[in-house]
């Protein structure tokens, strides 16, 4: 498949870290972006940045994604706004701390309202608007957490599982319309998200950026990055459930 | 185990009691955060005016965004946490460059206000801080001020300069200067004696907007000071050069080098290479911006190559006047102090004064050099260099400084200190603060 320019792109989240450096790379291009996120002085904020950068054009919708009433009116008005959409971006969510959700049903259910059903939601409309154009690219933001539940962050884990076997089933869905998915699974990523967590092989968010916006142009269909997780997740997955319990530390 | 900090010369090394990592400038809020604060850039000063032991850094690293970019007038503001470096990136296709850069790209807005930078062009245009034309401060009490020379013009004269003491640099407006090409027209010219270095100097400073010197400090006797003059200016060809790609370091140091890499018989062998790498007496060039102000950004992490023991820098200025005996005096008391440098730059400081209340250039000559860190030897030779530098009205830079007596510091700076003073915010210090007040 040949590849093709994106210049009108949609961010959900575009707050966060990543979000941040993948719109800075498409704005260097001359994009036209529309961002959606929650708090409106962030938004605007990273607008301006997008702009000095050189994005062509750049609008801004606040919204809370925990509202799903809110999601159609994104969609029609990034639509009317950008006219014909090249990509559209999903990268929100939350990190809870997993111990506090461990004795709380109703934070746990909230963070899966968020990281899987506002994902699928949002997602389920724009593969829409895809389908009927017959192209472009949808984009959602998952993890390695998602591929195998840990004490450590299940309820996150959940999520991510959710919407890593959702985009898998899109992808199939829309291909046929000449519209590619992409499903990112990031390793932990230095961000503020993940602040005062240590982990291994941690990468700064502009080098996670940077793949993606090459796997997009590729019309990859799954984005480990660093590549190196797609090795340790296929070992990972490969862990007897009888050993897998005994990792309590894991 | 908390997260160390450490600076670019890696000496000290410390331990702050907590991080705030800033992911956005609009969430700065220093109340109730363990006192003394301070802000911490990319680290790239050499002593510890970036450290804080025991108390709290604020890591500005994530506040990189841009506020505004006029591109007709050449005005951009932008978080203190944006390095020249991608600084760089958004304002030079545009056909713009910073007014002042330090000898490393990889420095942030923050930092080069806090310690008003100069560079290459300071007998032209002055410090970093005469092109500063407003910032925002946000003070540990909660006050936010935007200063500029109008505005809070006191606080504004204050912070630049001010070591990051007067509170943390939100961000900061810049007037930049436009450029038609990436390209500097380069000469190189070697001379034989410290009298030739600074004649040269005085003549180049006349016709071209960059001048350094690099000097051969193993040189002695008649030879003391010789080296080579470098001068520059931007090509004034529109040669589409604007839009070129940037390239990545060419090297990596990936972990710190044995400590007889650079040590006195290496850091001689350089010297006398890199002197006798020109033959003629002038060398002309065509380069690239990023060779000629940042060669040693080429080698990303070079600071490792000190090994474990880490680096001084030692900088100074001295008046004109009797200057050159002054340097020849610190020349001869380094080498009488076993200190070998791998690299000696001098420099001649201009009449354009800083509105800076703290800062360093003063019209003058300037001497840097950079050593590897020794023993009691070496620390007593630059205390004598310092008494040289104090006796001819001169002062040291505290960005590059680990070991100044607090004596000495207060003696050089004891007119501006009485003026700085009622504008440190109570909330904040820094190690070389204490190091230097108390000591």
């Amino acid at each position: 498949m040949a590849t093709q320019e994106c210049t009108r792109i949609v961010i959900i989240g575009a707050t966060s870290a990543i979000a941040q450096e993948v719109a800075k790379l498409y704005a260097v291009q001359g994009a036209r972006l529309f961002c959606v996120a929650r708090d409106e002085q962030k938004v605007i904020a990273v607008a301006s940045d997008l702009r000095a950068r050189g994005a062509e054009e750049v609008s801004v919708y606040v919204a809370d994604l925990r509202a799903r009433d809110v999601h159609a009116d994104i969609v029609a008005r990034s639509q009317s706004v950008l006219g014909t959409i090249d990509c559209v971006i999903i990268a929100h969510g939350v990190l809870p701390d997993q111990h506090v959700l461990d004795h709380d049903v109703d934070a746990t259910i909230e963070s899966f309202m968020i990281n899987a059903v506002s994902v699928i939601s949002i997602s389920h409309r724009y593969a829409e608007v895809l389908e009927q154009q017959g192209s472009g690219s949808l984009v959602g933001i998952s993890s390695v957490a998602g591929e195998r539940g840990r004490a450590s962050n299940y309820a996150y884990g959940a999520a991510k599982a959710a919407m890593t076997a959702y985009y898998s089933g899109l992808t199939v869905r829309l291909r046929p319309a000449g519209v590619h998915v992409l499903t990112v699974k990031p390793g932990p990523v230095d961000t503020p998200m993940t602040k005062g967590i240590k982990m291994p092989l941690m990468v700064p968010p502009r080098a996670v950026a940077a793949d993606i916006v090459r796997a997009v142009s590729r019309r990859a269909i799954v984005l480990y990055t660093p590549g190196v997780w797609r090795f340790i997740m296929a070992l990972v997955r490969a862990i007897p459930d009888k050993l897998f319990v005994k990792l309590t530390k894991f | 185990m908390g997260t160390t900090f450490e600076s670019w010369g890696r000496h000290p090394t410390v331990e702050p009691s907590t991080v705030v990592d800033l992911a956005w400038t609009q969430d700065l809020n220093l109340r109730g955060v363990q006192a003394p604060v301070l802000a911490y850039g990319k680290g790239r000063s050499y002593g510890d005016v970036c450290l804080n032991a025991q108390g709290t850094i604020v890591s500005m690293d994530r506040c990189t965004r841009i506020r505004e970019f006029d591109r007709e007038r050449g005005i951009i503001t932008a978080e203190a946490g944006l390095s020249i470096q991608e600084l760089l990136r958004v304002i030079v296709p545009h056909g713009w460059f910073v007014p002042v850069t330090p000898g490393t790209k990889y420095v942030t807005l923050g930092g080069a206000v806090a310690n008003d930078v100069h560079g290459k062009n300071h007998h032209r245009v002055g410090t970093f801080g005469c092109h500063v034309t407003a910032f925002t401060l946000v003070r540990t009490d909660g006050t936010v001020m935007d200063c500029s020379p109008q505005h809070h013009a006191e606080m504004f004269a204050a912070t630049i300069g001010g070591l990051g003491l007067t509170g943390i640099i939100a961000t900061v407006t810049l007037q930049l200067i436009p450029i038609a090409s990436r390209m500097i027209d380069e000469e190189s010219i070697k001379s034989r004696s410290l009298r030739e270095t600074i004649d040269l100097t005085i003549s180049s400073d006349e016709d071209w907007d960059y001048t350094v010197s690099w000097i051969d400090v193993l040189a002695s006797g008649a030879k003391l000071g010789k080296g080579l003059v470098l001068r520059g200016n931007f090509s004034a060809v529109a040669d589409g050069t604007l839009r070129a790609p940037w390239k990545e370091p060419l090297l990596k140091i990936p972990l710190e080098g044995p400590s007889w890499l650079l040590s006195k018989p290496t850091i001689a062998l350089f010297n006398t290479v890199w002197y006798g790498k020109q033959f003629a007496s002038m060398h002309r060039r065509h380069i690239d911006l990023e060779p000629f102000f940042y060669p040693l950004d080429a080698v990303d992490r070079w600071n490792l190559l000190y090994g474990k023991r880490g680096m001084l820098q030692y900088q100074c200025v001295v008046p004109l006047e009797g200057g050159e005996d002054a340097m020849r005096r610190i020349l001869s008391t380094m080498q009488g102090g076993g200190i070998s440098s791998f690299l000696a730059v001098l420099k001649m400081f201009g009449n354009v004064a800083s509105p800076g209340m703290m800062s360093f250039p003063r019209p003058g000559l300037t001497l840097t050099l950079d050593m590897p860190i020794g023993g009691k030897r070496m620390f007593d030779a630059l205390d004598r260099c310092d008494a040289i530098v104090h006796e001819m009205g001169g002062r040291i830079y505290p960005a590059k400084d680990a070991r100044v007596q607090g004596s000495m510091f207060r003696a050089m700076y004891a007119q501006e200190l009485a003026a700085f003073q009622p504008y440190i915010d109570p909330g904040m210090s820094s190690s070389f603060w204490r190091r230097v007040t108390q000591e």
